[in-house]
């Protein structure tokens, strides 16, 4: 078998596809922060326990209702949308006069509730959740065997990123929404609804969480603490990068994703811990972040 | 302090050396350590305007030096707690040094994200057990008296508190504390008049991770051993819960935030289980949405409207 600095071929491009699909979490959840920080400059510290509720959804949705894969795909996302768009009408809407940081506070005491609620009703064990049939297996690339599930979160993560940035970059609903956030007021005195761009903002932002969680209930456990130890990294994902691009913020979660995996390879011990040493490495050598810029 | 302040003191005080006549004192010494967790962290919160969100490695780091130091160096009582004391405060620097390069938002992630990871090393470190814990820490002597006996060590405890508590009002009503009340409410503005900001936020970081520290050795003398939940996230969201709760940028905000909590929690434990962590949250979210000023804070806004004069 063919190896590299000693490792052997298969398992370094196990871990880079497994690098690969972390990267991919990352990615997805933490252009929703960025979303939601534009718009309605909040830190939604409920984004973990929304992707947690996307895949408890998608495990509640097979185990009672009998719904697949597919459907809860896009079921789960618009359920968790709407209980976003409930959030910000009943709460958020009230904060944004205050300090950023109460936001902050809120979201981390609706997180506590979510989870809790979860905990209380299903346990702190992991559910399993199975490979929809037409993506179990893998393809056999010749020098490694590389699942499809994985090839699939990857593929569909990455997909949703771009239609993201298109949606926002280069159409006229993008062309508002970018308005709204350089300048709120202006835009709504051309006569566009900001208060309900923002909360479709806030809606879209945690639907992609929750797009996410379905994604990961077949790869990982799904369990109520799956996203509280998710979002502290993507949190460290979103000082590495900076909010000020969504391409940024695509390209820096895949490559932390990445990095973590090749960690987990060479240096085992310090896999949980090398993302936040490189946050604060680039806290040190521009404290602004990658692609962010000092306001 | 100001002459209210001081009699709310020592009445305080008053009632602290009497209530292990009338409340297990092991409770009582529970409160004082989260109550001066709180009261650490109420200095960077509400007298900086800096919300940490990760205090808990502090409380965490300081329990396991001083569980070690005492357990394995043997040292004796007074000199473990400083121990502890002194890493709190040094991790404070590092984490301090690090998080005062970006403002707000980022700052509380920032601090969450270095938090976790002193919990991780915490957690496959060798000195520290792992998933257990830190047992079996003896309390040692103090002057010659046995601090197995929990009054003794009680009265040590109302001593480590009622002490600190006074430095931390000396420092929020020294020049030093109006400087850092000047960054919380306009930065540039304390920037333009020459100040260096870095240094004065570098400065109250320090001193409340020390004194979040202490009340981390502390914690462990009282309870005989350190674990992993002292270090984790959901102890810097409940430090922050506490404070806000009591009122942040109160004086004595803190202390009764600190006394709610963890009299909520004892008395519900048993009775709801997981749905403890449902409850924190929705005072949480109460607090943030209709009760900002916590209770000491509403309190006092409601004595003002009533009496018609400024209360403190």
């Amino acid at each position: 078998m063919t190896e590299i600095f000693g490792v052997p071929i298969q398992a370094l491009f196990g871990q880079l596809m497994l690098g690969l699909v972390n990267g991919s979490f990352y990615a997805v959840l933490s252009l929703g922060l960025a979303v939601i920080f534009g718009m309605l400059n909040i830190i939604n510290f409920a984004h973990g326990a929304l992707y947690m509720t996307g895949a408890m959804l998608a495990w509640i949705g097979l185990e009672y209702l009998g719904i697949g894969y597919w459907w809860m795909l896009v079921l789960a996302p618009i359920c968790v949308g709407i209980i976003g768009i409930a959030i910000e009408r009943l709460m958020l809407q009230w904060l944004y006069k205050l300090d950023h940081l109460y936001g902050l506070l809120l979201t981390f005491g609706l997180a506590l509730m979510i989870e809790g609620l979860f905990r209380d009703l299903y346990g702190v064990a992991g559910q399993p959740y199975s490979i929809p049939e037409e993506l179990s297996g893998a393809f056999n690339l010749g020098f490694m065997f590389l699942p499809k599930y994985r090839a699939w979160v990857v593929v569909a993560s990455l997909s949703v990123c771009l239609a993201t940035w298109y949606l926002i970059e280069k159409t006229r609903l993008g062309a508002y929404l970018r308005a709204a956030t350089e300048n709120p007021k202006l835009t709504q005195a051309f006569g566009i609804n900001v208060p309900l761009m923002v909360m479709l903002t806030y809606g879209f932002g945690v639907g992609l969480a929750g797009f996410a969680g379905v994604l990961a209930a077949p790869a990982t456990q799904i369990g109520p603490l799956m996203g509280s130890n998710l979002i502290i990294i993507v949190f460290a994902v979103v000082v590495i990068g900076g909010m000020g691009s969504i391409l940024g913020s695509v390209v820096t979660g895949l490559g932390l994703g990445i990095i973590e995996g090749m960690t987990k390879v060479f240096w085992p011990e310090a896999s949980a811990t090398v993302v936040f040493m490189i946050m604060a490495v680039v806290l040190m050598i521009r404290p602004a972040g990658l692609f962010g810029r000092e306001k | 302090m100001n002459r209210r302040v001081t009699v709310a003191y020592l009445v305080g005080l008053g009632l602290l050396l009497l209530a292990p006549m009338f409340i297990y004192p092991i409770l009582v010494m529970k409160v004082l350590c989260f109550a001066l967790f709180a009261c650490a962290f109420n200095l960077l919160l509400g007298y900086t305007g800096l919300l940490s969100f990760g205090h808990a490695a502090f409380l965490g780091t300081a329990g396991y030096v001083t569980g070690h130091a005492l357990k394995v160096w043997e040292l004796p009582t007074l000199l473990g707690l400083l121990a502890g004391t002194v890493a709190a405060a040094g991790l404070g620097w590092v984490i301090g040094s690090l998080a005062i390069r970006r403002q707000g938002i980022y700052f509380a992630m920032v601090t969450l994200a270095l938090a976790q990871m002193v919990f991780f090393f915490f957690l496959q470190a060798p000195f520290t057990g792992g998933e257990d814990g830190l047992q079996g820490v003896p309390r040692g002597t103090l002057f010659g008296l046995d601090l197995a006996d929990d009054i003794k060590l009680y009265y040590l405890v109302v001593a480590i508190f009622a002490g600190s508590f006074w430095l931390i009002q000396r420092t929020i009503h020294s020049p030093f504390g109006q400087i850092l009340k000047a960054i919380r409410e306009n930065e540039p503005r304390a920037i333009s008049l020459g100040y260096d900001v870095a240094r004065y936020k570098l400065l109250a970081f320090v001193l409340s991770a020390g004194l979040a520290g202490l009340a981390g050795a502390t914690k462990t003398l009282v309870f005989k051993f350190a674990t992993l939940t002292d270090a984790h996230w959901h102890t810097s969201g409940e430090v922050v819960l506490m404070t806000l709760l009591g009122g942040m940028g109160t004086v004595f905000g803190p202390v009764v935030g600190a006394t709610v909590i963890v009299t909520l929690q004892n008395e519900l434990a048993d009775k709801v289980g997981s749905l403890v962590t449902v409850i924190m949250g929705a005072i949480f979210v109460i607090c943030v949405l209709a009760f900002r000023r916590g209770i000491v804070g509403e309190s006092l806004a409601l004595y003002k409207r009533v009496i018609g004069q400024k209360p403190l």
